[in-house]
């Protein structure tokens, strides 16, 4: 299948280097995914089916019923997989080698001039009338961006989840999707063509149902999956129609003939409305934006390390990625850009409301990527494709050190809990509490993880959160976004709403993240006097991935600087990386001039930006109190606003009573009893074996038996045949 | 001569298919078939003045024939009778649809 066929376009300067390689970039993974499919299967028969209760982490429903009884007790005895030591090397190996392989194409890539992307031509894949479709991986400075995320974020969390996962019974399966996820991510973002990204985009998504459901046997954990895959088909219809409008209208399919085209139709034109319309609309399935996210935040059933790598640092934000791909689609309709910032501002907002009153910490953690996801919208909304980006990178960073140190936490409380046979819940904050003592290392790193997202200057989500903000501020005044119109509302005006819901959403987000730690880190230990012992600091193979995470969480930022701050590096690298890729839409939106506001507005900015971000923590420092808290168990209901907070809005429910609940019955009624039985099996099965009975019967009339009739009608067919012959 | 030996040829054979139609005595039914197919011998014969011994050839083997049949229907019409003690055609419909 995948022969090398190696035709680079003309003679481009990277076709000589080690980027003509790139295609065993997702190779390296598929292979990793290959073997620990084999190991996984080969060993199954030998450890029998895998045991959620082996797990380290299942959400709560998981404790009452799995642990219940002492058949499940195998802690003493240790399930690990025959092959584990295969899987080991073999798993976090070819991540190894993948991200070298990139971070040498990277290297070429600063070498030589890419004025225009390198395009390796693979095979001819669709060749069906108009339509040539061929496999082509696309490597230009944006992907170049997400293949190096993908691989080195990705590498750092396999290489945890040696440690997170080792007693699993699944392990090699666990590795198998892994690995499998990492391959689909790769030709996503490498997809030459937008039928190739999309086949990437299903496939992440596969990988995704998969490692939710992981600890499928648990079934709120399949159900989890489940509604993943099935809240996604409708994002994917989206895209699906905006290819079709693309075909119909431009002709083609590839990326770059697609960008070229596009800026030919009418600027604002209703086609090009559409076609951005249903690819954000697959952006809010694929990155969990209103109305879509509900998703999410149930995704968190899965292995932790998979919350960090999938539904953190990296598929979550393909939807981030696709707007920047189509940024010329994007930057011929303003109004559609007006409706992905207003979406991502909303986003931003109302997850960030339901993380105040969060108290399992992934789900914590689960609204403040939603939350985060809206702010790397609001960026590529508005046109500011390297604030999205810049955001999405050091997003990629934070969050997923947050996620893998909320992991080491609760592999620590699940394993204090295992060995004393207590059930409780390991992820409620409430069972945690002064864990600094215990856990030292972790401590400090998810405190600068923490920094990070909230803002605090220095730290990289400062950088990226600043640009975003600074973006739609500079975009109210002198844009195409500000001269279109949204409902009726000026374009002026729906950005300053965006912006306040973004200041709105980064107070938040100061506030719950330190609620988070304090919660879980700081005042008196909660999780229970036998269990205190047992409480430790995570094995190194976990911590040691946190620690690059965290200096990638701290100093991420150097990657973009602003020039208000040329004091402390280079002035907007990444601006002049992406600048060949999105730097002519991202003027169109500007109006050919680079965005501009004057120095003193500027500061004023970045000094609200502080100032939010510092009063948020120091809010959360002087209100919440974490000596007040009582264990889950002795926990009384949360009532009022706090309540709406916890059951987060009853979006779920309102989605199962307007949707869910219609369906079903319309699907009973109508589908089912209707058309199914009634018109299908009634009408057309049963139907047409009565009729040809109705016609046997009418024919077997005929026959009566009786000699004499049989006789009469012998004897008129002899006189009408003579007759016939005789006056022929 | 030729005439009176098919007019009575058409008589002969008119009474059997008025006997098969209307009797419903299978033995008679029989009967009237024999006498069709006498009245066609007989039509043979007489035509063969005509075009030559052909028809009275075929007589022959017509009467070979109606003895085949005989044999077998007589056997049939006991079976029958065996059956339903009866010959009466109206009792035997086991053809009904």
């Amino acid at each position: 299948m995948m022969h090398p066929a190696m035709i680079p376009e003309g003679a481009h300067p990277l076709a000589a280097t080690v980027a003509r390689f790139v295609w065993l970039l997702p190779l390296l993974p598929l292979l990793g995914f290959l073997i620990n499919g084999t190991l996984a299967m080969l060993g199954a028969a030998k450890v029998g089916p895998a045991d959620p209760s082996a797990g380290h982490d299942s959400d709560d429903h998981g404790h009452g019923a799995a642990h219940g009884h002492d058949a499940h007790d195998a802690h003493h005895a240790p399930t690990r997989h025959k092959y584990a030591a295969i899987t080991s090397l073999v798993g976090p190996g070819v991540l190894v080698a993948a991200f070298g392989l990139a971070v040498a194409c990277f290297f070429a890539m600063r070498s030589v001039d890419m004025e225009r992307p390198f395009l390796l031509t693979l095979f001819q894949w669709m060749p069906v009338g108009d339509l040539n479709l061929t496999a082509s991986f696309l490597l230009d400075p944006l992907s170049m961006v997400m293949v190096l995320v993908i691989t080195g974020v990705g590498m750092l969390i396999h290489i945890f989840s040696v440690g997170y996962m080792q007693d699993d019974p699944g392990y090699p399966r666990y590795f198998a999707y892994l690995n499998l996820f990492v391959f689909f991510m790769l030709v996503l973002v490498l997809g030459g063509s937008y039928p190739l990204l999309f086949v990437g985009w299903e496939g992440v998504g596969l990988c995704s149902y998969l490692l939710i459901g992981f600890w499928f046997s648990e079934k709120a954990n399949a159900d989890a999956g489940k509604k993943a895959f099935i809240v996604n088909r409708i994002g994917d219809f989206g895209f699906l129609v905006a290819m079709f409008l693309m075909f119909a209208n431009l002709g083609s399919l590839d990326i770059a003939t697609v960008a070229e085209k596009a800026v030919e139709l009418p600027m604002g034109g209703a086609i090009v409305t559409a076609m951005a319309l249903f690819l954000f609309l697959g952006c809010t399935g694929k990155s969990a934006q209103i109305p879509l996210y509900v998703r999410l935040p149930d995704a968190m059933a899965g292995p932790t390390p998979v919350s960090a790598l999938i539904h953190a640092a990296t598929m979550v934000t393909a939807g981030v990625y696709l707007v920047a791909r189509s940024s010329a689609i994007f930057s011929m309709a303003p109004m559609a850009q007006l409706v992905v910032a207003l979406v991502g501002a909303l986003t931003a907002f109302f997850a960030a409301t339901i993380g105040l009153k969060q108290w399992d910490i992934k789900k914590v953690l689960a609204y403040s990527t939603v939350s985060q996801l809206g702010y790397m919208f609001i960026g590529v909304g508005v046109g500011a494709y390297v604030a999205g980006v810049f955001h999405l990178v050091t997003h990629a960073f934070f969050k997923a050190l947050l996620f893998l140190g909320s992991g080491s936490v609760i592999y620590v409380m699940h394993a204090a809990y295992h060995a004393t046979h207590n059930h409780d819940d390991a992820q409620d904050m409430r069972n945690m509490g002064g864990l600094k003592t215990y856990m030292p290392v972790t401590f400090y790193l998810m405190w600068i993880a923490t920094l990070a997202i909230a803002g605090i200057p220095l730290f990289s989500g400062f950088f990226s959160k600043d640009e975003i903000l600074g973006s739609v501020f500079a975009r109210i005044s002198h844009s195409t976004l500000a001269e279109a119109t949204l409902f009726g509302v000026p374009g002026g005006t729906i950005l300053l709403i965006v912006y306040v819901l973004g200041l709105a959403s980064a107070l938040m987000t100061a506030i719950y993240m330190t609620r988070m730690m304090l919660y879980t880190f700081h005042g008196p230990n909660r999780t229970g006097e036998a269990e205190r012992s047992h409480l430790t600091e995570a094995p190194w193979i976990m911590t040691g991935p946190l620690v690059v995470l965290a200096a990638l969480a701290a100093f991420g930022g150097w990657l973009n600087v602003p020039e208000l701050l040329s004091a402390v590096g280079p002035v907007g690298s990444l601006d002049h990386w992406l600048e060949p890729v999105v730097g002519e839409a991202a003027l169109r939106t500007t109006l050919g001039a680079a965005p501009h506001v004057t120095h003193q507005t500027e500061l004023m900015l970045v000094g609200t930006a502080i100032a939010i971000a510092v009063a948020g923590i120091a809010f959360a420092l002087l209100r919440l109190k974490p000596a007040a808290l009582v264990p889950k168990k002795d926990s009384p209901a949360a009532t009022g606003i706090s309540r709406v907070l916890e059951n987060k809005y009853f979006v779920d429910e309102g989605y199962d009573a307007a949707i869910v609940q219609p369906t079903l019955a319309v699907s009973r009624a109508v589908l089912w009893k209707g058309l199914d039985a009634g018109i299908i099996d009634g009408l057309f099965v049963n139907g047409s074996a009565l009729l040809a009975r109705a016609f046997g019967w009418m024919g077997s009339q005929l026959q009566t038996g009786q000699v004499g009739t049989y006789a009469w009608v012998l004897l008129i067919g002899v006189i009408t045949l003579l007759g016939a012959f005789t006056f022929r | 001569m030729l005439v009176e030996a098919l007019a009575l040829s058409a008589v002969l054979f008119t009474i059997g298919v008025v006997g098969v139609l209307t009797r419903r005595n299978a033995i008679i039914l029989f009967m009237c078939i024999e006498l069709m197919l006498n009245a066609v011998n007989l039509s043979f014969v007489a035509l063969s003045t005509l075009y030559g011994a052909t028809g009275q050839v075929f007589v022959v083997f017509t009467m070979t024939v109606a003895a085949a049949e005989a044999a077998v229907g007589l056997a049939i019409i006991i079976a029958i009778f065996r059956h339903t003690r009866s010959v009466n055609l109206q009792n035997i419909n086991l053809l009904k649809g």
